[in-house]
């Protein structure tokens, strides 16, 4: 790893992983790949976020689906542990709560193939602020 | 719709990996960093974060700038940079969650202060119980310091800077500043009058900038956005967001990030989705154990530092327990009671003995042997409490008495004059009866009763005797006819 | 330095900046009760924690009530020290304390010098609203201190004592809230500790919580013991101070009345440790002189500086703290623990008793001596040299407990042999003296000389820390003296690092010296009782016709009767000791 030692170096390098993050949701770019977050902070853990975990990347590989399953922190659902998101590229994401493996085949057979929304998605109740 | 969340310091957390750098630079991490280190003073970065108005999100409310400023002033051939990321309130989780979820944002801000008050060194001070966000906290630390955000040298100019974790034993007293600062250094984790305060005289008696992890966890964006971005946020005197850790009998339980100035009544029935099983909202506890409850009457209020205090609660680390017409109040001033009981750290009498009396009458009163002498016992004691303790701990743990008493003085009058408790929660002032119309005599209570308190003939009305009923509930839970009732 | 400006009560106060409310209310006549906070003003202890919250004062535009102890005044400050806010604060407050304690003032062995009792009769207390659980633990005997912890208010200063003055670090601060108290890491007994038995925190303690072993008991079995002789013999500072616990003025010298009282209480003899200390001088003196010809001569095998070894206190800490340096003290035993086998081996013998039926006794400024006298290396078949050790308070306990109206006391002598003493022994109980007193034999032995002048003014004083060059004809002899043991702790770090440049130092355990022992009369905090009596002893000093102790015609012919020469092999075996590392021996129970 080299270092950074400039305040533009680090803008280079920042609008290089913004670009190439904002290019996995695009639908016709070549980079675009499904997306699927699990909350992995203590609490989801605690509430069997790490199976679901490890059922996505293990289930998405073998039925062949290309995507990217990655872990995050808190998406503060506490009432709904553990939550994922998937981000279908083209369309805004979505939040599932109550996320056990057998909702996990349920999100992707009907969500991630067929575009259905099963029921537990949580909507979005908040904005975040853009940083600049 | 315009959302009633605004996401600022919670603006990362399960959005990025939080064990992945790249992610956090994706969303303009450590530019802020960048930014002063390149383009401005420590004065004038200092100048920003005065007027953005942010203050102090730990409990205290103090203006961070103003902290930033006083420590830089002090004069110290050693300065340090410390985080409190001693969350101890009960049902407060809001620290772990941004230094799980975002912990970049929390390095990030504590390199801007070394800059800023001339530190070279930071500490952060958490809790041993929380092993995943120190785990995580270490990954970030070693990201960034391969990145070069951290170390020497760092973006190229002259700014040296590395951060170093303790951890703490998990007392709810070492969240007190002096007492945080005398747990890194191996001593008694026990607090000390101030002044001196931290900033002139604090860890190993060097000038120590002491925020808390939420605090931090704003600057970057602040910096980044600017100060006036920030103020336009909140309310008068309160700007920002503030993180609330919503819990109790509320239906979406769970971490909001509102504005300043926010009612209760949005948080709990817009964003909280209102009260579990459609029951009646009766109060809701702010700030913890430190803190006060808010009634049906407070629903309205704004909520900020100043509006909490007058209300005669607190804002807390922002703890928020919701409770609803099945809670007892006077049992949940005892409950808080207890925590304080156990987390006082003994060093003056009021705290040590008075909370202990404290607890001991509000048990007294739960336990149906309260007289009317004993609220006033309950009233006098809590102020000179709160009027006479060291630290910030005794100087708040009455709140939870003093302001069940200003608002359900009621239900203690219920407890102690008529020897009721409505909410059917105090066992010692409950009597469970068998209804002789509905009681077909099955006997199937007389068999689950694990004391034999029930007595009666087959096909006959049973009887409880009161004198044997521990009160556990299993006659009434097994009834096929509700013949059992509370009274 | 610029004044800062305020009113207090309605007065106006004009105090330095960095003055406590506390303080600057003094200087105009007002006190405000304290209960934690203690001051020895001339020896720089302070202990204000602001924990009992007993001093608290309403300061206006302040949200809560200020403790006066640590609050400092600022510019402009408005103090009320009695509005009704405060005085029902300060009251809930001591109610609170006294819920937490347990109520034995008829048995306390503190009772009528307890601090929390005075303040409860100042504040009129009459009951107690607050009734609750009261705190319980153990209680904690060791050889010389007891530990009754259910009377400790946690106003921590005898772990202000214990760590930062004398930097023993036995007390402490452990378990929270309801549940804490002060004791020793890990909770262990004292006596498994690091404690040097030197007394400090009971000194202090402002209730019952840490007292001495009371031996009076057994003194008493022994003088109603027909079979035994009983011997008694008084520490230099007892006389300073035993006439406070009269109610005579502080520094009255009392040594005439004490000795009547002692016959009246029925001693069959009455003698002086000051003898003894006489004795010290002459082994401790010779010591110092062979050491420092040897080491001028080039020897290597010898050390210096050669450490004083008569205050048991000090003994403990080196044997606890500092193990490696054991070799570098004087191997003289104690002034206590010379008079014992004097006694035993040699004046039993005259008077032609076996040691087992002689009883000896001894009168302390000191708790440590209740330990020392217990040592087994000081034990002939189990049978201790000296009996028991009792301390000036204890002695003063006893002779109300017999009746004896003190102040009409005859001025009576002490008992010869062993009564006789010189000046240079009466010093012995304050800083500074024991090193004067050998200075006075040492030149003259070294010097073949006579002295000029007797007092060595220049090694008298308060300060923590002294040093002076007394010049032996020639020969510069550099000084040191330490009183308190972390000041002590300082000195044998220099040791241990090469870095000291004294011949010879001299250590006391005690702020003080032994006017200032952990077994002297409560001075509470007031300095000016320690000035007072240290003066009472130089006094004595300079009005006795012999002031060195190598004058002394009883230890004159003690040495040809019985002795031979100051570190014989006779003097060896009875008045030399040995020390042990101790550092290990410090242990957690299962």
């Amino acid at each position: 790893m080299t270092k950074i030692t400039s305040l533009t170096e680090l803008k280079k390098l920042r609008d290089s992983l913004k670009e190439k993050m904002e290019s996995y949701s695009l639908l016709d770019h070549p980079d675009s790949i499904i997306q699927v977050k699990v909350a992995m902070a203590t609490c989801g853990q605690a509430s069997g976020a790490r199976p679901v975990f490890d059922y996505f990347k293990e289930e998405l590989e073998k039925r062949n689906i290309p995507a990217m399953v990655t872990q995050t922190g808190c998406m503060s659902y506490c009432y709904a542990e553990p939550t994922i998101e998937v981000t279908i590229p083209g369309k805004n994401p979505v939040v599932f709560g109550f996320v056990n493996t057998r909702k996990a085949d349920e999100i992707i057979e009907r969500y991630i193939r067929k575009g259905e929304l099963p029921d537990g998605v949580i909507p979005v109740n908040y904005e975040t602020v853009i940083s600049q | 719709m315009k959302q009633k969340q605004l996401r600022i310091a919670l603006r990362n957390c399960g959005v990025i990996d939080p064990e992945r750098i790249e992610d956090y630079i994706a969303k303009d991490g450590y530019l802020a960093l960048g930014k002063v280190l390149t383009e401005l003073t420590p004065e004038a970065t200092i100048e920003i974060i005065k007027k953005s108005g942010l203050r102090g999100r730990g409990g205290g409310g103090f203006p961070t700038g103003l902290k930033w400023e006083i420590t830089r002033k002090v004069h110290g051939d050693q300065k340090y940079v410390v985080c409190n990321a001693d969350e101890g309130d009960p049902g407060a989780f809001m620290d772990r969650s941004v230094l799980e979820g975002d912990p970049h944002s929390v390095l990030e801000a504590m390199a801007i202060n070394g800059y800023c008050t001339g530190a070279s060194k930071g500490l952060v001070y958490i809790r041993a119980e929380y092993p995943l966000a120190i785990e995580r906290l270490k990954i970030a630390m070693k990201q960034a310091r391969e990145y070069g955000f951290l170390g020497d040298q760092i973006l190229g100019t002259g700014f040296c800077f590395d951060i170093e974790i303790r951890y703490g034993a998990g007392a709810f007293v070492c969240g007190e500043e002096t007492a945080l600062i005398h747990s890194m250094e191996g001593l008694r984790g026990e607090p000390t009058v101030k002044p001196p305060f931290p900033s002139e005289s604090g860890y190993l008696g060097k000038p120590s900038n002491v925020n808390n992890v939420e605090t931090y966890a704003n600057i970057p964006v602040i910096i980044n956005k600017g100060a006036d971005w920030f103020a336009s946020i909140g309310s008068a005197k309160s700007k920002g967001t503030k993180v609330f850790a919503l819990a109790g009998k509320i239906n979406n339980v769970g971490l909001v990030e509102v504005p300043m100035g926010t009612t209760l009544r949005e948080v709990i029935y817009e964003i909280g989705g209102g009260i579990r099983d459609g029951k009646a909202f009766k109060a809701a506890q702010t700030g913890g154990p430190s803190g006060g409850c808010l009634t049906v009457k407070h629903l309205d209020i704004p909520i900020d530092y100043d509006n909490l205090i007058a209300a005669g609660s607190m804002m807390g680390s922002g703890g928020m327990i919701v409770m609803d017409e099945d809670d007892c109040m006077v049992a949940i001033a005892k409950f808080y009671l207890e925590f304080t009981v156990e987390e006082s750290c003994g060093k003056c009498s009021p705290c040590r003995i008075g909370n202990k009396r404290l607890f001991e009458i509000l048990e007294k009163i739960t336990q149906g042997n309260g007289i009317l002498e004993d609220l006033d016992k309950l009233k006098n004691l809590g102020k000179v409490i709160i009027d006479t303790s060291l630290c910030g701990l005794g100087q708040s743990s009455p709140n939870p008495v003093l302001s069940t008493l200003d608002n359900f003085y009621d239900e203690y009058i219920d407890h102690v004059t008529y020897k009721k408790c409505k909410s059917k929660v105090c066992k010692s002032l409950m009597t469970y009866i068998i209804d002789e119309e509905k009681c077909i005599g099955c006997t199937l209570c007389a068999r689950n009763c694990p004391v034999n308190a029930i007595s009666g003939e087959r096909k006959q009305a049973h009887y409880i005797d009161p004198e044997k009923c521990i009160k556990c509930g299993a006659c009434m839970e097994k009834c096929k006819f509700n013949a059992i009732f509370i009274n | 330095m610029e004044l800062i400006k305020l009113t207090i009560d309605g007065k106006p106060v004009e105090a330095e900046k960095d003055t406590t409310i506390l303080k600057a209310a003094k200087t105009v006549g007002i006190d405000i009760p304290t209960l934690c906070y203690f001051q020895l003003k001339d020896m720089n202890i302070e202990n204000r924690p602001g924990g009992c919250r007993i001093c608290v004062v309403e300061v206006k535009g302040r949200r809560n009530l200020a403790p006066a102890c640590t609050t400092l005044v600022s510019g402009g400050m408005e103090v009320n020290t009695h509005s009704i806010r405060v005085l029902n604060a300060r009251r809930t407050v001591l109610e609170l304390i006294l819920s937490d304690h347990p109520a034995e003032c008829l048995t306390c062995a503190k009772s009528g010098s307890c601090e929390l009792q005075s303040m409860a009769q100042q504040l009129g207390v009459r009951e107690i609203p607050y009734q609750g659980e009261q705190s319980t633990y153990r209680k904690d005997t060791s050889p010389a201190i007891i530990r009754d912890v259910d009377k400790c208010i946690m106003c921590r200063r005898c772990e202000m004592m214990c760590n930062e003055v004398q930097t023993v670090g036995a007390l402490s601060a452990v378990n929270r809230g309801f549940m804490a108290v002060v004791a020793p890491a890990f909770e262990m007994n004292l006596e498994k500790s690091t404690c040097t038995y030197c007394g400090q925190c009971v000194s202090v303690c402002p209730t019952g919580a840490l007292t001495e072993v009371d031996h009076t008991r057994n003194v008493i079995n022994a003088l109603a013991d027909p079979a035994k002789t009983v011997v008694v013999q008084t520490a230099p500072a007892v006389r300073a101070a035993l006439g406070e616990e009269f109610g005579l003025e502080p520094g009255t010298l009392v040594t005439g009345k004490m000795v009547a009282a002692l016959r009246r209480l029925g001693f069959d003899y009455v003698f002086d440790t000051d003898f003894a200390a006489d004795l010290t001088i002459m082994e401790e003196g010779t010591e110092l002189l062979d050491r420092l010809t040897r080491y001028l001569e080039g020897d290597p095998s010898v050390q210096l500086p050669i450490l004083t070894s008569c205050c048991p206190g000090w003994v403990n800490f080196f044997e606890h703290h500092f193990p490696e340096l054991r070799d570098i003290p004087s191997t003289a035993k104690s002034p206590q623990q010379m008079f014992g086998p004097i006694a035993k081996e040699y004046f039993a013998k005259k008077l032609g008793i076996d040691r087992k039926n002689m009883i000896v006794v001894s009168i302390m400024p000191c708790l440590a001596k209740k330990y020392e006298c217990q040592r087994d290396e000081f034990k002939v078949s189990g049978d201790p040299d000296v009996n028991y050790s009792i301390s000036t308070r204890e002695l003063a306990a006893f002779i109300k407990l017999a009746n004896i109206d003190f102040d009409a006391m005859p001025e009576e002598e002490f008992d010869k042999p062993m009564g006789e003493s010189t000046g240079a022994s009466v010093i012995f109980g304050t800083t500074g003296g024991v090193i004067e007193a050998a200075c006075r034999t040492a030149y003259e032995l070294y010097t073949h000389k006579k002295l000029a002048k007797v007092d060595f003014n220049e090694l008298r004083g308060f300060e923590s820390i002294r040093h002076a060059t007394i010049d032996f004809n020639g020969l510069l002899l550099n000084i040191g003296i330490a009183h308190g043991l972390g000041n002590a702790r300082k000195l044998l770090e220099d040791i241990k690092e090469g870095k000291s440049q004294f011949h010879a130092i001299e250590i006391m355990a005690c702020p003080g010296g032994c006017i200032g022992g952990g077994g002297q009369p409560y001075h509470h905090g007031d300095s000016a009782i320690l000035k007072k009596r240290a003066s009472a002893l130089y006094r004595e000093d300079a009005g006795k016709p012999i002031r060195k102790s190598h004058e002394n015609p009883f230890i004159i012919s003690l040495y040809k009767e019985f002795l031979g020469a100051p570190g014989s092999d006779r003097s060896h075996h009875l008045l030399h000791t040995k020390y042990f590392d101790r550092s290990a021996s410090v242990f957690v129970e299962e």
